[in-house]
């Protein structure tokens, strides 16, 4: 037993030798937009890990042992919130054990408290699926909000490091004026996509609808979080006839199984959109990410 | 031995205290400068706010206008509570909506139930070489609902978070199976529990069983822990600040559960430790290994046939010590539509003591025991698994409690059974479960058959690994 405690104190000893030393702010970041946002705002001052891809569907993250312990040392959680992770981060928050990060506290940061909600509903009952009571928290599908995010973000940023304080608000200033740029460069070219009809496999893109005009005649997910029966499929290719889409949009997380059968048949182009940073190829920062998904909306429609 | 340990601890003491408390007097000049300036800087920085988001009002066409607020911290994302409680009205989130309910704690209940077939009469049920508690039997045939978990849970206050787990019986009468309240301050990685709760040992045991991917525990967590280890007591876990998973726990517990009983040594008469490592390997997988001890001084012990007498009582010291390993795989770390789960517990427990037999002889009774399970669980398609467990015991007694034939007579028999589930889910919230077992506990086979639904209604719960 003596030497148990001996070996155990060894390890323990061992560890206080080789953690390194991290300059910056530790920044634990949910999801891959509020990764690469954070890098925008952070630079160097900033050490981001994101935990979670884009390959990953962000309802559904096991809690792992990493998550933990990269949680139990960051200084910031940067979340959607809205509960679209309430499947797994209240586990991760309590067993990190890290007092700073807590709901609360300023090293604990939502980005849905800084927009306007889509899809409230009103009233908050499961046989319309695993809803989310706050609204929709897929708010990083509208490019606007990536800037309300980012103003907010700045702020806390300089709360939590104020020693800094001059370097964020200096590469907010930049990231801010590049991206109202960026915004009226693909409001133009989003021009065509004004009223086009399309099908998607999960309620997630409620604010990209919003923001170009687009407009969601179906969904694949009868409700949101479940998958799609053989006659919910039949029944939305009919419906193809009533009020016909002009194509098919999934998250490059998703099983594209659903989506390709229903493109298929009815004849429409299927379309893979990144959904967040590294979704696709293309989706590389946030800047190329709305390229990405605009361009690949626009070569859908055939313009 | 004593000084060596002391000259360990010393320098281990020092890596953790944090090395900047040192100067604080020129600390403290500086860090009012620093705040002066920083007051200069925020009052710079929200006239220039004001100004941008005017024009980028402007700048952006479509986009609804959003009211300027100072930087505000958080509410948590149960409600509206916090925001409220932060008294001027204009710092409320925009999205918080405050309603009479929101200090209300999460409630989630869980209703489950279903059909079991024996073809061997239950009641017969025993594993040789082992005499079990009241809760490692197999049920009882046909169809029936089980416990249902009435789940409460909230932050008390800043500091303290507490959950309560209360079971309703089928056959009416409530027991609380939870009930803790846990700190959430704690500085440099540390957390205590308070109350009753699932003991931390092993990997399993600290789930309630309705997340199990199998409709009843293992045959080596029935014999040895009686399904489910918990306890009155203290729980103290420390988090190391590693990028690897390393957490050290212990318990102090009262004494009267199984493996324990009797609350022996003044009512704590259980203690246990446990160690966990975890990782990912590449982005598709992840695992979570441990080790565990467990000692207790059980104090008349009282322990059960299938058919709920008493068979005996057992008076003396158990040890048990327990290594798991979890492997987790899932492709891209996505586990919605396909992952796998390997799951193992080794362990190996010794009784000494004087075993009091209610029919049977009494006298001084030693026992080695030995067992194990591991299980495999994959879900080929979302909402579909299909699972494969095995598990044995064996137990080595001498003693003079031990009779040839008697109840703890293992005879050399090495106990074992084997389960295949299929289990369905239509939501996270609805679940269903085909169970075939092989189970030779006994030398004679029993096929077992089992159905089992389970619904969860309320809060949204979150899963530990």
């Amino acid at each position: 037993m003596k030497s148990l405690i001996t070996s155990c104190l060894f390890v323990l000893m061992l560890m206080g030798v080789v953690l390194p030393a991290e300059a910056g702010v530790r920044v634990f970041a949910c999801e891959s937009e509020w990764g690469a946002l954070l890098n925008e705002l952070g630079g160097s001052d900033v050490d981001v890990y994101t935990a979670t891809s884009a390959l990953q569907d962000s309802h559904h993250i096991q809690a792992r042992p990493s998550l933990i312990s990269r949680m139990r040392r960051a200084d910031l959680v940067v979340a959607t919130g809205a509960q679209l992770e309430i499947g797994w981060l209240p586990v991760l928050l309590r067993q990190s054990a890290n007092p700073g990060v807590q709901p609360g506290q300023p090293g604990y940061f939502e980005a849905a408290h800084y927009v306007r909600m889509l899809q409230v509903p009103t009233t908050v009952d499961r046989i319309h699926g695993d809803v989310h009571p706050a609204g929709n928290p897929h708010i990083q599908t509208d490019a606007r909000n990536i800037l309300l995010v980012a103003t907010a973000l700045n702020q806390r940023l300089q709360q939590l490091d104020p020693e800094h304080a001059s370097g964020y608000q200096q590469r907010y200033a930049d990231f801010s004026a590049r991206w109202q740029q960026a915004l009226a460069r693909w409001q133009a070219e989003a021009a065509p996509l004004q009223g086009v009809k399309l099908i998607a496999y999960h309620k997630g893109w409620a604010y990209l609808l919003n923001w170009l005009g687009l407009v969601e005649v179906e969904a694949i997910e009868p409700v949101p979080g479940v998958p799609p029966s053989a006659a919910h499929l039949a029944r939305l290719l009919a419906g193809q006839k009533v009020q016909p889409a002009a194509m098919v949009i999934y998250a490059a997380y998703q099983d594209a199984q659903a989506s390709e059968w229903l493109g298929k048949r009815a004849g429409i182009p299927v379309v893979e959109l990144p959904f967040t940073v590294g979704g696709t190829d293309g989706a590389r920062d946030l800047f190329s990410l709305y390229d990405d998904t605009i361009g690949r909306l626009l070569k859908a429609t055939g313009r | 031995m004593r000084i060596n340990l002391y000259a360990w601890l010393l320098p281990c003491m020092l890596m953790l205290v944090p090395s900047a408390q040192a100067d604080s007097l020129e600390e403290l000049q500086a860090l009012k400068k620093q705040m002066r300036l920083m007051q200069e800087k925020i009052d710079a920085i929200e006239t220039k706010l004001k100004a941008s988001e005017a024009s980028k009002d402007a700048a952006m066409t479509g986009v609804e206008p959003v009211p300027s607020r100072p930087v505000q911290v958080d509410a948590a994302p149960e409600g509206a509570a916090e925001a409220v409680a932060s008294a001027d009205v204009s710092n409320v989130p925009l999205n918080a909506a405050a309603n009479a309910n929101a200090f209300n704690p999460q409630i989630s209940f869980v209703l489950n139930g279903g059909y079991r077939a024996f073809a061997r009469d239950p009641a017969l049920f025993a594993v040789p070489g082992f005499a079990p508690g009241d809760a490692a039997g197999i049920g009882d045939r046909g169809l029936g609902i089980n416990e249902s978990e009435l789940n409460l849970a909230a932050n008390v206050d800043n500091r303290f978070y507490a959950s309560t787990t209360l079971s309703l019986a089928p056959g009416g009468g409530l027991t609380v199976e939870e009930a803790y309240a846990r700190t959430l301050d704690l500085p440099a990685g540390m957390t205590l529990k308070g109350g009753r709760f699932f003991s931390g040992i092993g990997y399993i045991n600290e789930f309630h069983p309705h997340h199990d991917d199998f409709i009843d525990r293992s045959l080596a967590n029935r014999v040895f822990l009686n399904t489910t280890f918990a306890g009155d007591g203290l729980q103290m876990r420390w988090l190391a600040p590693t990028d690897t998973y390393l957490e050290l726990g212990g318990e102090l517990l009262r004494g009267d559960r199984w493996p324990g009983g009797g609350a022996g040594l003044r009512g704590s008469g259980s203690w246990d430790a446990f160690v966990r490592a975890g990782g990912d390997v590449g982005f598709s997988n992840s695992w979570l290994a441990g080790l565990s001890w467990l000692g207790t001084k059980p104090v008349g012990r009282q322990s059960f046939d299938n058919a709920g007498a008493v068979t005996g009582t057992f008076d003396g010291t158990s040890h048990l010590m327990i290594a798991d390993l979890v492997w987790k795989w899932a492709p891209n770390g996505n586990p919605v539509d396909r992952n796998f789960k390997f799951q193992a517990e080794l362990f190996a427990g010794r009784e000494a003591g004087i075993f009091t037999g209610a029919a049977t002889l009494s006298g001084s009774l030693n026992s080695n025991r030995r067992g194990g399970y591991a299980e495999a669980v994959y879900q080929f398609t979302h909402g579909w698994n299909v699972g494969l467990r095995y598990s044995g015991v064996y137990a080595g007694n001498n003693g003079s409690a031990v009779a040839p034939g008697g109840l703890l007579d293992s005879a050399g028999y090495h106990p074992w059974r084997t389960s295949l589930v299929l289990g369905y889910a239509n939501s996270e919230f609805s679940r269903f479960r085909l169970q075939l077992s092989r189970d030779r506990s006994q030398t004679r086979a029993d096929s077992q058959l089992a159905l089992q639904y389970i619904m969860l209604i309320g809060a949204h719960g979150a899963h530990q690994f």
